[in-house]
């Protein structure tokens, strides 16, 4: 109850007042940005493409049913901080092991509660994301920290969340390389359904991707600015011309840059699990679940046909590539957290892999 | 799929009189469909025998039937209009049930009408328990074990196989009306046999309890491009075992993690696809083991419902409004989402707030009922409140409930289990009952723990710590003073939800005082906005709720502002026609350029949708938090006088130059007994005698003044409670010590702040009288108009609320009215109204006396309305903002009453059938739940309409007993002659058939006593027999369970119409005799305020029809 009293400031100079939750500290970095999922904090907290990030929830209960081992989306949390409007003291749910302070205690995460995230969200709103620091120091402190802190665009994040050493996980008939640019755990659980899946880093050259004889490729979610992704950029052209390649979120805005296509930073992102998406083909609408603050400018890519659209914003969601067994989508199909709607997409590739594999059926 | 251009005219069927378990909010979700659909440019024909609704409003649709919800009505409704399509989905499950009567018998078919939203075989699915489940187990979801019995040994047999305990339901039933548990095989046979005598089609379902696990609800919606959203979901905070109606529910769900609920939703889309809703709003309801995490489908409807409007309220997406635009072909993503303006409406809202609904029970009205809450919902009405955090809008939805709690705790109600041990007060709340929550607070308090507390009650652990931070906040501000609070102390209690009147009883100091302290710290009430996206785009209406934190949404306006404060919960005694009043008052403002400004805490209102005022707010209706609404809007004034008593009470505690209207000391001179006792003596205008009394000797003297028998009664109570007539010295001890009692904490107090000092009023109680409501308006310059005189079919003594009435009177005198008139006109003058006047009139041999007077909206002003076509309410709204009669004349907006052969006839309907413990019969206390009207061009035809429409269809031949009390004798003998005339056979219990017979009246069945020794048939087991076809019993005063009681009580177990009072018989007997001579038809209100002519009565050939059909 006598917690700390933190405060949360923006590089803008806007101030939160709080209190400290989580690993302690003086002031903590990073871009801020706000997620409206209703559900799956600890997913999002430990989602990879957050790293560089402090992520405050819309939702005002945060903790309400712990943690527990098999829900995060990576070894360990990735965010920099957490900033909620209040966190739970008791949790309750038959699965729950830890309370979510515990947790990122555990990992080392600081957060900040009791701070009016609804004012924050609509700063950011008006504002866009922008950096921010928080904790225990005073005001002026936190406020230099958040000016020095470089915000995601044009830093390389990849980097620090690819794996190191491939591995494989999955028991799926089919034969699976996906790249690691900061891939989840239940994108793993749902490609190792179709396939023995070989994460590989993401520097991976595609020869040496290509010499796993993989049914197909998929280019994983993952921190940050596409630009500066890294080599992988480099490597996608080849890719697509040895068989189907599947992008995902910063794997979408990957191919779209080889492709020739241009990316920019949005205002404040997607990052929530409500976002209208039309499939542009049938018309039908699918809820998605969304994490990013970079985007394709729709009609920028060459030889591609644009196939979904977010009905917010308009913003574009997905294309398929020309003369390839390639699509992309800025979303993300496999949910976790967030619906399932688009889990079509998983036999869609599945399809793709097996005509491709099976050359009487081209 | 754009809108459709194949269909032109639809018909909507609403949901008839509030009932528990159905009230407005099909109301609300019925507006919204006719709004929609012709703006969209269909005709829309409306079937509603509810006046007291916005939808029958005249504007609102093309054709308006007010006329009975019953099959052969709504054939002829069909036949007359011949619509395209019927819309059923929006009338709760009268609507839904009506359509599929009208689908099976054909007539939809044979009438080229579609059935549009759900289709027969999709309603089918869902509302036959069995189908549902073979559909369930089909796609892979789990259900709770069952089997389905239509006599008691298949029921036996089926116990065998899931075993005991089980949940016994009724088919065909709508919010778990004689649903029951049994866990022994005597409770079997009871629940088994009650249920069984409820279904209409006489099945019942029989299933595995699964009570203790956690209830969910999934409010989804489906478009033909199978495109599904969920819009909401709603956690229960009582387990499952306790009807979600009954329940205290929070949105969104609080303890599912993502995993768990992506699992739910998909569930509960494959459940819609399953059963076929085409397109929609549905609900469907999960329960999930607490240990496990397993889930189970409970049930789905394929309609919107009670928790489809809270899911509307809760998050700011219309469900109703888009499900009739779905059902008119528009796909989701072409509809945009209103609060946004940019956004579609394909999406799934984003809360950032907490929603708690919490329901309220009337169970002091019926004493005999055990106030436990089981699957089978009870409750009359409900509150939302909204906060940031579960805590406070806990909080605030308990204040909100206007049942003298101003919190969880830290009020003088937290001391009311003082009295128990920790084991004593811990079985208590094993048994569900609306004091839970204050019991389990009550033993968070003492320290209990929070484990102990979830076992018992199989309250989530999450909600019991939540409430546990409330309680802990209570224990540490106690010992502390408010001036030694610091800024971020008074923010955290008011982030708790704690309000200043609990702070006050805390550190025992006045509330204006802590308030002032509290607004030196810095700490004020934030107004956040309800916007479906949490904030993420920006929102162009402003619906808001309060809350502590560092901003404020509030847009300042432009135009001059009207506060409007709404009636609260719905309750026994003040219900949906206040909402009515407030609804009105804020379009006639808006339409005279002002901005309003709704207040009101009801999410199953129109008053509460966001489109009808310019600005609503979603907020308890206390002092402080109406005061902080002020304070953020700065009107030029506040409407007190259309919600009811609720914002009557708040008149005195707001700055009196707010007050539009009438002022708070005339209101105060209507309640305040010597004040207006005055004021007739001075105006001349006959009371019953009468005196205050403060104890029983002073009760005796008034007595012995005034003579027996007396009405004894508490002063300041609504809706006739706690009313008793006494008889003699040994009845006037028995009351006075009854009233007494109700000033424990607990039961009486419950109706909110009842000084329970006041003296008790004692008066004259006039016998055989009729009774007389007179709703008028009188302006600033003294003009009064007379809206509607009223007469009462029931005499005095029957509380209005309760009684059937006409307008026009049809047996009073002219000069009789012209006196009514009179006095009317004058006691507004003396009151100085400025608005709207309520007057209640006995009328004994030509001598008026006035029984009391109101200066606001009565529940009687929507009625009158629309049986005389003049908008009472909107001309009262604008009154109060100081235009005049004149002007409102010259403006248009006051109109001449419809000149008109036509008898509109009020009906009430009792909710005896949830409380069969309770005897149904009719007193000075307020019991009704909702009303109807029918409306014919002669008196007997409007009465027997509104019995229809009340679910009393009068027999059209066979036998009547009567059983009736000495005074009532006389009207006996009238209803006898006539009935008897018709051809109906006519019994009678001993005393009533001698009496019938000395007055040439031919008695063919005698009736003997129950349990007496002589030969024949004593009245039940004819009634069970099944020999009887309508049962006249009124009662013969208090006493123990006579026999009187027992012939109500089986007439209401088998159903054979039941009237209570002399006066309704001889209604019905003229009423039966017009139906026979007269040929059935159903018109249009708005053929009625154009005025129809007597002429276009059709007699059938003959004087007496024939061919025997009834009503
Ligand atoms: N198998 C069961 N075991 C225990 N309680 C049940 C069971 N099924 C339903 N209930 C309770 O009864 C209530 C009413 O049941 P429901 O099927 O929703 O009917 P309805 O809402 O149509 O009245 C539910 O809200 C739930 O609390
Ligand atoms: N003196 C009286 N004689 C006969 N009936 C009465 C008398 N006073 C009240 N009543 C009956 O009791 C009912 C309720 O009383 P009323 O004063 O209207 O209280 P409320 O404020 O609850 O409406 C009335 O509708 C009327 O039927
Ligand atoms: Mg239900
Ligand atoms: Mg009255």
């Amino acid at each position: 109850m006598n917690a700390a009293t933190a405060r949360l400031v923006l590089a803008d100079g806007e101030v939160f007042e709080g209190e400290a939750i989580g690993a302690s500290t003086v002031a903590v970095t990073g871009e801020v940005v706000f997620t409206t999922v209703m559900s799956g904090y600890q997913e999002v907290i430990t989602d990879p493409s957050h790293a560089g990030q402090i992520v405050s929830f819309t939702a005002p209960h945060i903790g309400n049913c712990g943690t527990n081992p098999a829900d995060s989306q990576a070894a360990r949390p990735h965010c920099r901080g957490v900033i909620v409007r209040d966190l739970t003291r008791r949790p309750s749910n038959w699965r729950s092991t830890e309370t979510l302070d515990g947790f990122l205690r555990r990992h080392g995460v600081p957060g900040i509660a009791g701070v009016d995230t609804r004012r924050l969200t609509r700063h950011i709103r008006e504002e866009g994301s922008m950096p921010g620091a928080f904790g225990t120091a005073d005001t002026a402190a936190l406020e230099a920290a958040a000016r020095s802190e470089p915000g995601t665009a044009g830093v390389d994040l990849v980097s620090q969340v690819t794996t190191a050493e491939p591995y494989t996980v999955g028991t799926g008939p089919g034969r699976i390389v996906a790249y690691d640019l900061g891939i989840k755990t239940t994108m793993l659980r749902r490609l190792g359904e179709l396939a023995t899946v070989t994460v590989v880093p993401a520097d991976t050259s595609a020869a040496d991707a290509l010499a796993l004889e993989p049914d197909g490729v998929l280019i994983s979610n993952g921190p940050g600015d596409p630009t500066r992704a890294g080599g992988i950029i480099g490597e996608i052209d080849t890719l697509l011309g040895a068989g189907p390649v599947v992008g995902i979120c910063l794997g979408h805005q990957v191919m779209a840059l080889a492709l020739g296509g241009r990316t920019y930073k949005m205002k404040f992102g997607h990052h929530g699990g409500n976002v209208p998406v039309q499939d542009l083909r049938t018309g039908a609408v699918e809820i998605t679940s969304q994490n990013h603050n970079f985007a394709v400018e729709a009609g920028s890519v060459p030889g591609v046909t644009e196939t979904h659209r977010c009905l917010n914003d308009g913003s574009l969601e997905g294309f398929t590539v020309h003369g390839a067994a390639a699509f992309a989508v800025q979303y993300h199909p496999e949910a976790g957290p967030g619906p399932h709607d688009s889990h079509y997409l998983f036999a869609e590739m599945d399809r793709l892999m097996s005509t491709a594999a099976d050359p009487s059926a081209r | 799929m754009p809108r459709r251009s194949d269909i032109e005219s639809i018909l909507v069927i609403g949901s008839g009189p509030i009932v528990i378990g159905q009230a407005c909010e099909f109301d609300y979700s019925g507006t919204q469909a006719c709004r929609v659909l012709s703006a969209e440019g269909y005709r829309v024909v409306l079937a509603n025998s509810n006046p007291a609704t916005i939808m029958t409003d005249p504007d609102l649709a093309d054709a308006t039937y007010v006329e009975p919800l019953e099959a052969s009505v709504l054939t002829r409704v069909i036949e007359r209009e011949r619509p395209d399509a019927v819309l059923a989905t929006l009338g709760g499950q009268t609507g839904l049930n009506l359509a599929m009567e009208l689908w099976e018998s054909g007539t939809l078919t044979a009438n080229g009408v579609e059935l549009i939203g759900a289709d027969a075989a999709a309603i089918a699915t869902a509302e036959n328990r069995e189908l549902f489940k073979q559909a369930m187990i089909e796609i892979g979801l789990e259900v709770p074990r069952s089997g389905t019995a239509r006599s008691l040994e298949e029921a036996r047999s089926v116990v065998e196989r899931v075993g005991l305990p089980v949940i016994i339901r009724p088919a065909y039933i709508l919010g778990g009306s004689g649903a029951g548990m049994a866990a022994t095989a005597e409770e079997l046979n009871e629940v088994a046999a009650a249920g069984l005598a409820a279904s209409p089609i006489g099945e019942i379902l029989i299933e595995e309890s699964i009570a203790g696990w956690k209830e969910y609800e999934l409010e989804v919606m489906r478009d033909d491009r199978d495109n599904c959203v969920v819009v909401c979901s709603i956690e229960n905070v009582d387990p499952m075992g306790v009807h979600t109606g009954d329940s205290i529910t929070v949105a969104p769900a609080q303890t599912l993690t993502d995993v768990e609920y992506q699992q739910m939703r998909d569930a509960a889309f494959g459940v819609l696809r399953r059963v076929g809703v085409a397109t929609g709003g549905s609900n469907v309801q999960f329960a999930v083991e607490p240990g496990t995490g397993r889930q189970v489908v409970i049930e789905m409807n394929p309609r919107v419902s009670r928790s489809s409007a809270l899911a509307s309220k809760a998050t700011g997406f219309p469900i109703a409004k888009m499900a009739a635009k779905l059902a008119v072909g528009y796909r989701l993503d072409e509809i945009p989402n209103d609060i946004t303006g940019v956004t579609p409406a394909s999406f799934e809202p984003a809360i950032d707030y907490v929603v708690t609904k919490i329901p309220r029970w009337t169970f002091e009205k019926f004493p005999a009922a055990s106030e436990t809450l089981g699957p089978s919902m009870q409750s009359v009405g409900e509150v939302m409140a909204i906060g940031r955090t579960f805590a406070e809008s806990l909080q605030k939805g308990l204040r909100s409930l206007e049942q003298g709690r101003l919190g969880l705790n830290a009020d003088p109600a937290e001391s009311a289990y003082d009295h128990l041990s920790d084991r004593h007060l811990l079985d208590r709340a094993r048994i569900a009952s609306p004091d839970r929550i204050f019991q389990l607070e009550t033993l968070l308090r003492r320290g209990v723990a929070v484990d102990t507390l979830a076992a018992a009650t199989g309250t989530d652990p999450w909600f019991l710590d939540q409430m546990l931070s409330i309680t802990e906040g209570r224990l540490e501000l106690g010992p502390v003073s408010p001036e030694s609070l610091d800024r971020r102390g008074w923010r955290r209690v008011k982030r708790l939800g704690f309000s200043d009147g609990q702070l006050a009883h805390l550190w025992d100091r006045p509330e204006p005082e802590v308030r002032a302290i509290r607004l030196a710290q810095g700490i004020r009430a934030t107004f956040k906005t309800v916007d479906t996206c949490a904030g993420e785009f920006e929102a162009h209406t402003p619906y808001h709720y309060s809350t502590y934190e560092d901003t404020d949404e509030v847009v300042p306006g432009h135009r001059p502002r009207v506060v409007i404060l709404g009636s609260g919960p719905n309750r026994i005694g003040q219900g949906i026609e206040f909402d009515y009043c407030c609804v009105h008052a804020s379009l006639a403002l808006r339409d005279a350029g002002y901005e309003t400004v709704m207040v009101n805490c009801n999410p199953e209102t129109v008053s509460t949708d966001y489109d009808t005022s310019d600005r609503l707010y979603f907020e308890p209706l206390t002092p402080e938090d109406v005061t902080n609404v002020i304070e953020a809007e700065k009107p030029v004034g506040v409407i007190v006088a259309l919600g009811g008593q609720t914002p009557l009470r708040l008149a005195g505690l707001l700055p009196p130059h707010l007050i539009l209207g009438t002022s708070a000391a005339s209101i105060d001179l209507a309640e305040d007994r010597q004040g207006w006792n005055n004021l007739c003596a001075r105006l001349e205008i006959p009371q019953p005698a009468g005196g205050v009394a403060a104890d029983l000797d002073q009760a005796r003297a008034v007595t012995a003044r005034i003579g027996y028998p007396a009405l004894v009664r508490p002063s300041y109570v609504l809706g006739g409670r706690a009313m008793e007539i006494v008889y003699d010295d040994a009845d006037l001890a028995a009351v006075m010590k009854a009233v007494k009692a109700t000033a424990e904490p607990g039961a009486l107090a419950r109706e909110g702040p009842l000084a329970t000092e006041r003296p008790v009023l004692i008066d004259r109680f006039l016998e055989d009288a009729t009774e007389v409501d007179v709703d008028a308006i009188r302006d600033h310059r003294g003009e009064v108009l007379i809206g509607a005189v009223m007469e009462h079919v029931e005499e005095a003594g029957v509380h209005s609320g309760d009684s059937a009435c006409s307008i026009p009177p049809t047996n009073l005198s002219p000069p009789t009215v012209a006196v009514i008139e009179d006095y009317t006109s004058r006691i507004a003058a003396a009151l100085d109204v400025r608005g709207p006047l309520n007057v209640q009139y006995a009328v004994k041999r030509s001598q008026v006396f006035t029984l009391e007077a109101n200066p606001r909206a009565s529940r009687t002003v929507p009625f009158a309305a629309k049986a005389t076509g003049v908008p009472l309410a909107k001309v009262a709204a604008r009154v109060m903002v100081g235009a005049t009669l004149a002007e409102l004349r010259a403006e248009g907006l006051l109109n001449r009453p419809a000149l008109s052969d036509h008898v509109a006839v009020k009906e009430a309907v009792l909710p005896f059938d949830r409380f069969p413990e309770a005897d149904a019969v009719l007193g000075p206390e307020m019991r009704s739940t909702g009303e109807v009207m029918g409306i014919d061009l002669t008196a007997g035809l409007a009465f027997v309409k509104a019995q229809l429409a009340a679910g009393t269809r009068l027999p059209a031949e066979g036998t009547v007993l009567l059983s009736l009390a000495n005074r009532d004798k006389p009207l006996a003998v009238e209803a006898g002659r006539i009935l008897a005339s018709l051809g109906y056979v006519i019994a009678a219990t001993a005393g009533t058939a001698a009496y019938l017979r000395s007055h040439g009246v031919v008695v063919t069945q005698d009736v003997v006593k129950i349990g007496a020794d002589e030969p024949g048939h004593h009245a039940v087991d004819l009634i069970e027999a099944g020999q009887v076809q309508m049962v006249v019993n009124s009662p013969k005063g208090p006493g123990p369970r006579a026999d009187g009681a027992h012939i109500r009580a089986a007439a209401g177990r088998a159903g054979v119409p039941l009237l209570t009072t002399g006066a309704a018989a001889v209604a019905a007997a003229k009423g039966l005799r017009d139906w026979k001579t007269h040929r059935p038809a159903v018109r249009t209100i708005q053929e009625y305020h154009r005025g129809v002519h007597a002429n276009q009565l059709r007699l059938f050939g003959g004087p007496n029809r024939s061919d025997g059909s009834g009503p």
